[in-house]
């Protein structure tokens, strides 16, 4: 066991934790954020991808002592109102079925567009290949991404002016 | 999370309904007694929600809540069955609140959600529940304004009356609730429905996309301990020993025991299939501390021999013996062969096939393969339970509750009305939560470690465990004689452990000799509804199969189609043929005009189309392949359905266009394969899904329109995508495929 003080959603949260513990089940099982889910555990599914200094990793595979101050966002934290630009697509295109998998594959596209702001469809595919949907809502979220991207850029552009 | 409190004594409803009479519609009892409605508003809360039915409840401040009887796994169920209560009711769709019902089969119905069924059964009983719930509120404002009921209208939650008076539902809401509940409503006319067949959303959306905790594996409970199942690494064994000196001191693991899921000689229920029943149980506090102990259990395994089980089911009690032999893919698809070339039992016969065949010019002979398949839900299986000597709270994702409750009501020696069921959302079910041996298995361990448990099977455990789709064959011939007249159609089809084969379905009824056959092949290995079940294997057999048949006779594979469902309709051959021949055409035609089929302008693609009929309606595809990085890749579907009503039009595509991508994926990938009784694909790294840039850039889907109640979407649209995958492949690579998964072929590997 260690201690560990972890930035998560913005707050610091501390915890004594086996160090192999990966993030996935500190989140779920150590501080009662069940948003983000278990799927496969080994990093195929995508089901358990968190944002890491905003980049969307599978938190399956990492460990709490990998963590260190990199600042770790999960789909409870992506926007304080439910109200990023890629949850109110994902609402605007009425994506999910069962819905398991939608907090992963929101998170990836979240930070896909945090890179890119007007991915291509095959950039889209690319980013978004490692997450799995049993109930094939693929093009939905497609459809979501494309419609996030343009409310990204139209707001980045009006910042810019 | 669904943790409602319910306000009322669960046995005072199944007096009502007694009271009320027999049969499905008064299964649903409405809470009509005065008493009930007393009991209700002798708590005088302001805030206290008034239930005018099992469905209903509203707020005095207008808030109405709509109580959803059904599991939702994804259909969607929770946003369309409340609409149809709404419709009736009048209610302003804005200040619909949803929630997931308790498990109550007395006051709520059938409460299962399976066989494409959901709004079929509940289509008439939710819109008498809105009916009458409206009804009570006319008359409540008839009475409080002393104005014949007759004059009160309603419209989007408000009451009005000519003298310009008008309340908004919620203000007459506890009157109405001690008024009689009127029987017999006259339900609206579809031109006149403002709710149904416009698009609503996901009632649940938001809090998807937020990560509130909605499914099984989120509940949590104040000392709640984690529990994971080491099962036998293969079908056909079992626990020799264990030891777990080791593991047992391991940080956070509590306890290491073995546990016998059903006691010797138990009556098993049609779903309660189970693959093993001597479970060796880990308990500890966390996920992970239990994920770890567990890899340090050392256990010795040994075949388990035949085994004979007792099941129960609607033809009465038998014995079954379950073969301990340790399978392998290879070998048994020699068994399949073997068996295939011997008499078979017939399922049905028309004319003379013998004679047809004899004297035919032609005859056209296919065998059709295909593997088990894991249902591979996203939310892998799992349960919590809460089980003391006095009652039981088990709360998960569960398909049929009903069917589950007198099982664990026997296991745990607790009468039905000290269970208390709770549905959470379902990570996807696909059939495989139909049987509940994990919410059995659940409340089977919080029993022994006397403390609420969660008990959760990892990837691994949930791939490898069984509840399969069956692996199937079957082989169809097809007579023509020297016209190119199809004169006779002979299908034999078999399976492990089950056969596939709709002897009743299309080409039955169109072809004037007709012969289908089945045989079966016991296992150890189990099996369990899995989408559309046995229809998803013959769709695609069937359907790649008359592809080939109309080529033979020069026909375009959609008029061969019609002009034998035109014979089917003009003179049908035989009797029970369940497809009605004009919504089976109507299918077909929409799918050929909106796909542009032999029209000009889609000389890219190659074309392969399917329909199929299922689980009460119908669906026809168009599936456009091209090639890409030099692979076959669908870029295009078009998708008809003929449905009946489509209660929530957007939900409704979005559940085509699953359906499809499913489909694909299953044709091309979706494998499960063993050696020596072990499955040799345990997780997605060897158990290949569809993803992203394998799904089509495009999938339209069109619905036949019409007036008549509206069946299922969950199933239908998923068969006949096999059969149109498997035909424009044909195209494509100018060679016909007939053993799924079609990729392992098109690689070479095989």
């Amino acid at each position: 066991m260690a201690k560990y003080s972890l930035k998560i959603n913005g707050k610091i949260r501390q915890l004594d934790v086996d160090p192999a513990t990966p993030m996935l089940w500190v989140l779920r099982d150590h501080l009662d954020m069940p948003g983000t889910k278990y799927g496969c555990g080994i990093a195929q599914c995508g089901a358990c991808k968190v944002h890491l200094n905003g980049v969307a990793v599978p938190s399956c595979q990492l460990p709490v002592s990998a963590v260190g101050n990199q600042a770790v966002t999960t789909i409870e934290g992506l926007s304080a109102k439910g109200d990023h630009p890629v949850q109110k697509a994902w609402l605007e295109h009425d994506v999910a079925q069962c819905g398991y998998c939608q907090a992963g594959q929101i998170m990836t596209a979240a930070a896909l567009l945090k890179e890119n702001s007007k991915p291509t469809d095959a950039d889209i595919d690319a980013a978004m290949s490692g997450n799995i949907c049993r109930c094939g809502t693929y093009l939905r979220i497609k459809e979501a991404i494309k419609s996030a991207a343009k409310e990204v850029s139209t707001s980045s552009s009006s910042t810019r002016k | 999370m669904n943790t409602t409190k319910t306000t009322y004594d669960r046995r005072s409803f199944l007096k009502s309904s007694l009271l009320a009479g027999g049969g499905m519609m008064l299964s649903v009892s409405w809470l009509s007694s005065a008493k009930a409605a007393d009991k209700l508003q002798a708590l005088n809360l302001p805030e206290q929600w008034v239930q005018l039915n099992g469905y209903i409840q509203i707020t005095p401040d207008n808030v109405i809540k709509l109580i959803c009887p059904n599991p939702e796994f994804g259909q969607n169920v929770m946003t369309s069955l409340p609409m149809m209560v709404a419709e009736e009711l009048d209610a302003d769709w804005k200040n619909v609140v949803v929630e997931m019902g308790p498990h109550d089969n007395a006051r709520l119905g059938p409460q299962f959600t399976g066989g494409s069924n959901s709004v079929r059964m509940y289509w008439k009983p939710l819109r008498e529940a809105g009916a009458a719930a409206r009804q009570m509120l006319c008359e409540a404002a008839a009475q409080t304004w002393s104005v014949p009921v007759g004059e009160v209208t309603t419209k989007a939650g408000v009451l009005h009356h000519a003298s310009g008076k008008s309340a908004k539902y919620g203000e007459m809401a506890s009157k109405a609730a001690t008024l009689v509940v009127p029987k017999g409503m006259k339900l609206k006319a579809p031109k006149d429905f403002t709710i149904v067949r416009h698009s609503k959303k996901n009632v649940e959306g938001h809090k998807i996309v937020t990560g509130k905790p909605l499914f099984g594996l989120d509940y949590r409970a104040d000392g709640m301990l984690i529990a994971m199942i080491q099962h036998p690494p293969g079908f056909g064994m079992k626990l020799k020993s264990f030891d777990a000196s080791q593991m047992i001191k391991m940080p956070g693991i509590k306890d290491v025991f073995t546990l016998k899921l059903y006691p010797d000689g138990f009556e098993q229920g049609g779903f309660d299939t189970r693959t093993f029943n001597e479970l060796l149980v880990v308990v500890g506090k966390t996920t992970w501390e239990v994920m770890n102990a567990r890899k340090k259990l050392k256990v010795q395994w040994e075949p388990m021999g035949d085994v004979k089980d007792t099941m129960t089911g609607r033809s009465g009690k038998r014995e079954v013996t379950v073969p301990g032999e340790l399978e392998t893919t290879s070998a048994q698809l020699d068994k399949m062969q073997e068996y295939a070339s011997k008499a078979a039992q017939q399922l049905r016969k028309d004319g003379d096939p013998e004679t047809a065949f004899k004297n035919a010019a032609q005859v056209i002979e296919r065998t059709y393969n295909a593997p088990f398949l894991a249902h591979n839900c996203m939310e892998p299986m799992n349960f919590f339970a809460h089980v003391t000597d006095e009652k039981a709270v088990v709360a998960g994702p569960l398909q049929a509750p009903g069917w589950a409750e007198p099982t664990l009501s026997k296991l745990l020696n607790l009468p039905a009305d000290k269970i208390e069921i709770q549905m959470t959302r379902m990570g996807g079910g696909f059939g495989r939560r139909a049987y509940s041996q994990y919410m059995y298995e659940a409340a089977l361990i919080s029993k022994k470690v006397k403390a609420p448990v969660k008990l959760m099977y990892t990837r691994e455990d949930d791939m490898t465990y069984g509840i399969y789709r069956p692996m199937y064959t079957a082989t169809y011939r097809a007579a023509l004689d020297a016209n190119k007249n199809l004169i006779g159609f002979h299908v034999k089809g078999g399976g492990i452990p089950e056969h596939a084969i709709h002897a009743n379905r299309f080409p039955a009824g169109a072809v004037d000799n007709y012969l289908a056959e089945s045989w079966e092949i016991p296992s150890n290995i189990t099996i369990g509804a899995f989408r559309a079940p046995r229809s998803n294997f013959n769709a695609a057999a069937e359907q790649s199969f008359l592809d080939e048949v109309a080529e033979a006779m020069g026909k375009d594979p959609i008029e061969f189609r019609l002009d034998l469902l035109k014979k089917a309709k003009a003179s049908p051959v035989g009797k029970n043929n369940e497809y009605d021949a004009d919504r089976y055409a109507s299918v077909l035609t929409l799918v050929r005009d909106k796909s542009g089929w032999n029209k000009p302008g889609n000389e890219k693609y190659h074309r392969g189309v399917a329909a199929y009929f299922c689980h009460n309606s119908y669906a026809a595809h168009v599936v456009d392949i091209v090639t890409r990085d030099g692979e076959p890749y669908v870029e295009r579907v078009f998708s008809a359905m003929d449905c009946g009503i489509v209660v929530n039009p957007d939900a409704a595509r979005n559940m085509v266009q699953g359906a499809v991508v499913d489909g694909i994926g299953n044709a091309f990938y979706g494998a499960l394969t063993h050696k020596n009784g072990a499955a040799e694909q345990s997780n997605f790294h060897n158990y290949r899904m569809i993803r992203h840039n394998e799904a089509p850039k495009k999938i339209e889907v069109h619905f036949v329109e019409n007036d008549l109640d509206p069946t299922g979407l969950g199933e239908p649209p998923f068969p006949p995508v096999f059969g149109a995958v498997a035909n424009a492949l044909y195209k494509n690579k100018g060679k016909r495929y007939y053993n799924q998964p079609f990729k392992p072929e098109l690689d070479k590997r095989i």
